[in-house]
């Protein structure tokens, strides 16, 4: 947690109203309309026509297991191969996409909506297939089979919107519905195909378990394509996904058309399964739209930021997976780029600069440190100037046990954090007769400081929250170590406006003599 | 039509039948928990999550013995739970996101080990996904003078260890999913229910992997559940119903996958994925047709509103 709550809000405000400089989205917008434009002839010549290399391999159950050499390595790093280039562009741009759209359904917390979305184009799959045989065709052609997928896919997500807008059933329960029935249909579906005895089903089975590695360069350009596409929507449509993404409601309510921009953005993530599937299969598709967008998440707090975080991530797993497999033999590309992501989700997750676990629990102790020193100061405080009061005299120093009874801490506790106060030079410590404490100069001004926040606060609660005086100190308690400067100075100012009401501690100066 | 049913015997078809309905009747049993937790989505995973479980076991057992497998399996599932409750508490990562990170990295790596095993074992990722349901009554071991088939022994001890625990725990799984905060200070821990039911889950999709499929076992822990979530307000009669539909469905399922594919001329097709899609229709009619929260009585009541909002006289 920051120290600051208002640093906090003004992060926040920041987060939902930064608009990107109008030129850079220009030059991205324009940059995606040229690839759009062109990614569909030139990029095979890109990709150049050598012949596609015999693997080394010569079975799949080979189980020797031998490290690349040095020339492998070269001949994969610096992209000789047209196999290993054609894989390695082809699930990069799916890897970026993916990862960029994957940012706008976490943030909409519809991480699982692509879960079940590649489900439900199984049907849609099977259905074309039988189709296309039907009417003569061979049923292997590609974008026959992926329109059956999107059509499906489009149902399931027309299904899920129904249930989850007409039923009182959650969104998940919806999810959740969609994916086991489509899919269930699916595989009736297919098996009915193989029931057909036309002996060609068995290319459908690269839609589940996907086929990386014999991806060829119109994949690619496909993917290219779409990846394009995903980009270009994102960027343009960037203000109004961001404003579903943090408050839909309000997005409603000033008339944007929160429905359809869902269903623009539902769609991109179907387009993207779709393609996806064949290049990594169902479940890593998913993994690829899910964990390079949480990675990210865990290194910033602004949109922009975390769009960028999250396609590199993607396209960094999807090069470095795709390339590890093409190194190594029996592991295939799929599972491989999906355990780089994960890697890379760890990664983030602890180390993560913003959100990661580490910096959090850095910030958190900090503030506890923080804490207990400002209740020290204060107990030693309030023993002094109780003293002072009572005596007319001022009584330093303080003895050990008297600051011990302040609070409910342990002994040990306060010794140590005496101790701490001793060595920044806030506090002297002497041993007499006894124990005994004392403000430094430094130490009496800080000290000073922290009960005027505290004291202040407690006005504040007293005059404008309606909060009884007995119960202020508590609640004082909680608030004053986060208490920012403009917030000391608007108190001030109360404190001018209104004056000083009676003090809620009563109980150490009344009994005394003299008062 | 009814033809396609001339090579019906219940020697085979009731046991496959008695088969998905007892994993039916498992899942259904913890489904409506699911439902009411907002968790829907956890048999998915864990059903997917369970790969590198099964992986583990027959690399270190070098063998195809169900127990082992069973035991890795189920681990590995209460894993996936943990994992997510994990990142989503740590991470502060939304607990679908979470969900998914776990459960794709798992069944990632179940992948990498599966193609390390692959030359000595079979484990075909169709069979994981679809499971062999018609070959149940195949595999029989004899109990009491009968020949039961192996896989219905299995089920129906899991669907019997899930009825006890709901039984057993039925007033401690109730509160916590209604308002752990209050169970939480009558001394019922719902992190632990949270976790009893996550084993349960596994076990439950773990048992039905290999007999039945994960497809099935994922939507026999939603859609019956969710079907009787439309028809009634009180957790007792839900978990009835979600099993009775369950049940329903299995059987419809089975029927369906003999005789529907035989009006349009083809032969049977995969039975677990026709019980998934009569769960998928049984729910759309309860959806419809539900008494209280059903859309058609909802349509008709909004209706009756408006008129009486717009012309009934004070």
């Amino acid at each position: 947690m920051p120290d600051n709550p208002r640093e906090n809000t003004d992060r926040i405000y920041l987060f939902v109203c930064f608009d990107p400089m109008p030129l850079l989205r220009k030059i991205i917008l324009s940059l995606m309309l040229w690839l759009l434009a062109v990614s569909g002839s030139p990029l095979s010549a890109a990709l150049g026509h050598d012949h596609p290399t015999a693997t080394r391999y010569e079975s799949i159950t080979d189980r020797s297991f031998a490290w690349p050499t040095v020339d492998e390595w070269v001949r994969v790093l610096t992209l000789r191969d047209y196999n290993t280039r054609v894989v390695l562009v082809g699930t990069t741009l799916l890897g970026i996409a993916a990862g960029i759209l994957g940012c706008f359904t976490l943030l909409r917390k519809r991480a699982l909506m692509g879960d079940a979305l590649s489900h439900a184009t199984l049907p849609g799959i099977g259905i074309a297939f039988m189709l296309a045989v039907m009417t003569g065709g061979t049923g292997k052609s590609l974008p026959i089979l992926l329109l059956g997928a999107a059509v499906s896919g489009v149902l399931g997500l027309a299904m899920i919107l129904l249930i989850r807008n007409l039923t009182r059933l959650k969104e998940d329960t919806a999810l959740g519905i969609i994916l086991s029935v489509f899919f269930g249909a699916g595989v009736a579906v297919l098996g009915v195909v193989q029931s057909m005895g036309k002996g060609h089903a068995a290319g459908l089975e690269s839609f589940i378990n996907g086929k990386t590695a014999s991806m060829v360069a119109s994949d690619a350009q496909l993917i290219a394509c779409v990846a394009a596409l995903v980009v270009f929507f994102c960027v343009a449509l960037f203000k109004e996904f961001r404003l579903i993404c943090f408050d839909a409601e309000y997005a409603k309510s000033q008339g944007w058309p929160t429905i359809l921009l869902d269903v623009v953005m539902m769609s991109l993530v179907i387009v993207v399964t779709v393609i996806g599937l064949q290049a990594v299969g169902l479940i890593l598709i998913i993994a690829l739209l899910i964990v390079p967008a949480a990675a990210a998440r865990f290194w910033t707090e602004r949109l922009v930021v975390m769009l960028m975080i999250a396609g590199l991530l993607g396209a960094a797993s999807s090069l470095i997976g795709a390339s590890l497999s093409a190194l190594l033999p029996n592991f295939p590309s799929g599972a491989m780029i999906v355990l780089t992501a994960t890697v890379f989700f760890l990664i983030s997750m602890f180390l993560g600069a913003e959100r990661g676990v580490f910096i959090r629990w850095a910030n958190r102790w900090k503030f506890e440190q923080k804490v207990r020193r400002q209740h020290l100061l204060r107990a030693v405080f309030e023993l002094v100037e109780g003293d002072e009061i009572g005596a007319g005299t001022p009584a330093y120093p303080i003895s050990f046990q008297d600051l011990l009874a302040m609070r409910s801490w342990s002994a040990r506790r306060l010794s140590r954090e005496v101790g701490r106060a001793v060595r920044d030079g806030l506090i002297i410590e002497t041993y007499a007769a006894d124990r005994k404490i004392n403000f430094t100069q430094q130490g009496f001004r800080e000290a000073a400081l922290v009960v005027r926040q505290h004291r202040l606060w407690e006005l504040y609660l007293i005059t404008h929250a309606d909060i009884a005086p007995s119960h202020v100190d508590r609640d004082a308690d909680t608030i004053e170590h986060v208490l920012g400067p403009d917030m000391m100075a608007e108190l001030e100012a109360l404190l001018f406006t209104t004056g000083v009401p009676a003090s809620p501690h009563k109980v150490e100066t009344q009994a005394l003599p003299g008062h | 039509m009814l033809e396609s049913l001339e090579s019906w015997s219940w020697a085979l078809d009731g046991w496959i039948i008695a088969a998905g309905a007892l994993c039916a009747a498992a899942s259904a049993l913890l489904g409506p928990y699911l439902v009411l937790r907002k968790m829907s989505m956890m048999g998915d995973a864990i059903s997917h999550a369970v790969l590198p479980g099964i992986a583990i076991a027959f690399l270190v057992t070098e063998s195809r013995a169900s127990l082992p497998m069973f035991i890795g399996a189920a681990i590995v599932g209460l894993l996936t739970a943990i994992f997510t409750e994990w990142i989503r508490r740590f991470g502060k990562v939304d607990e679908g996101a979470s969900m998914g990170v776990v459960f794709t990295g798992l069944f990632a790596l179940g992948l990498v080990l599966v193609v390390q095993a692959a030359d000595k074992v079979d484990l075909d990722p169709g069979c994981v996904l679809y499971g062999a349901i018609e070959l149940t009554p195949l595999d029989t071991t004899t109990v009491l003078g009968y020949d039961v088939p192996r896989v219905v022994i299995t089920l129906g001890a899991v669907a019997l260890l899930n009825l006890t625990c709901v039984l057993l725990f039925y007033k401690e799984l109730k509160i916590t999913s209604f308002d752990p905060a209050l169970a939480t200070t009558l001394g019922i821990s719902s992190r632990l229910m949270h976790y009893l039911l996550m084993t349960l889950v596994a076990i439950t999709a773990v048992a039905s992997f290999e007999a039945v499929g994960n497809i099935l076992v994922v939507a026999m822990l939603i859609v019956p559940a969710a079907a009787a979530y439309m028809l009634t307000d009180r957790l007792s009669v839900m978990i009835f119903l979600s099993v009775i539909i369950g049940i329903a469905s299995a059987a419809l399922g089975h029927l369906s996958a003999i005789m529907v594919p035989a009006i349009f001329g083809f032969g049977s097709t995969i039975t677990a994925g026709m019980m998934a899609l009569s769960a998928g229709v049984l729910f759309v009619v309860a959806a419809l047709c539900g008494p209280r929260h059903g859309i058609i009585i909802k349509l008709i009541q909004r209706r009756r509103f408006a008129a009486k909002c717009l012309g009934a006289p004070h």
